[in-house]
């Protein structure tokens, strides 16, 4: 009964956080083509998000740096992404 | 309030000032940027900003943060713009207000060297050849 429940859980959760949008800024809003891109792939954390969008936009590897931010805060690498998590991506700043 | 931390279209120095302004602060420092003429010798024709705005603020919120808990800061303004701006515009205006003016100049000094650093703003340079995102390549 336990282990049903936890693996529904786990589908459930697998299914909402496929669908995740990010939101892309500076030039990597242009390598993107778009500000929204919608990440279809099962990621569960930000070192997987970043394989996915530099094999999708290799350009983004060619950056100074590129980081994510969840839910308004910078991200590391073994950060985990909950559905409903607000991210984005972080070409280099270049304000004032 | 004790600190004031915006993203608009336009800045002036004054409001900045008369923020931070108070009796018992004795120094006041201010931090103004402007658009520069040229990048490298090439004439730059306008740059264009552009913000994750919800998240530049609570940058900005922490670098203010800081400089009053750490540095005795008594009141600070930090204003930046968003949008097309052109050679001379003004972008940035760091004005901060301590009793004595070495913690005023050090906050302005803080503060404008982490805003660089890590509030999400990007700026667009518009040369007559082409444009280009400031500081993405290595």
């Amino acid at each position: 009964m336990q282990v049903g429940w936890d693996a529904g859980i786990k589908q459930r959760l697998a299914i909402e956080v496929k669908g995740m949008k990010i939101l892309l800024f500076g030039i990597a809003k242009d390598i993107a083509g778009a500000p929204v891109i919608q990440v279809d792939a099962p990621v569960a954390k930000v070192a997987a998000l970043k394989e996915h969008l530099y094999q999708q936009y290799p350009r983004l590897r060619e950056l100074k740096s590129c980081m994510i931010a969840v839910n308004k805060v910078y991200a590391t690498d073994d950060a985990a992404l909950q559905p409903g998590d607000e991210i984005a991506v972080i070409p280099p700043v270049s304000g004032g | 309030m004790d600190v004031w931390i915006d993203i608009k279209e336009n800045i002036t120095v004054q409001e900045a000032l008369d923020f931070v302004q108070s009796p018992d602060s004795g120094g006041v420092a201010v931090f103004v940027g402007n658009v520069r003429n040229e990048t490298k010798g090439k004439p730059v024709r306008q740059l264009f900003f552009e913000c994750y705005a919800p998240m530049a603020l609570l940058e900005l919120e922490k670098i203010a943060a800081h400089t009053r808990a750490a540095m005795g800061i008594k009141k600070i303004a930090i204003l930046h713009v968003s949008g097309n701006k052109l050679p001379g515009d003004t972008v940035v205006v760091i004005a901060a207000a301590a009793p004595h003016r070495a913690a005023a100049f050090e906050a302005c000094q803080y503060a404008i060297d982490t805003l660089k650093d890590t509030v999400p703003i990007w700026k667009k340079e518009y040369f007559e050849d082409g444009e280009v995102w400031v500081a993405a390549h290595p």
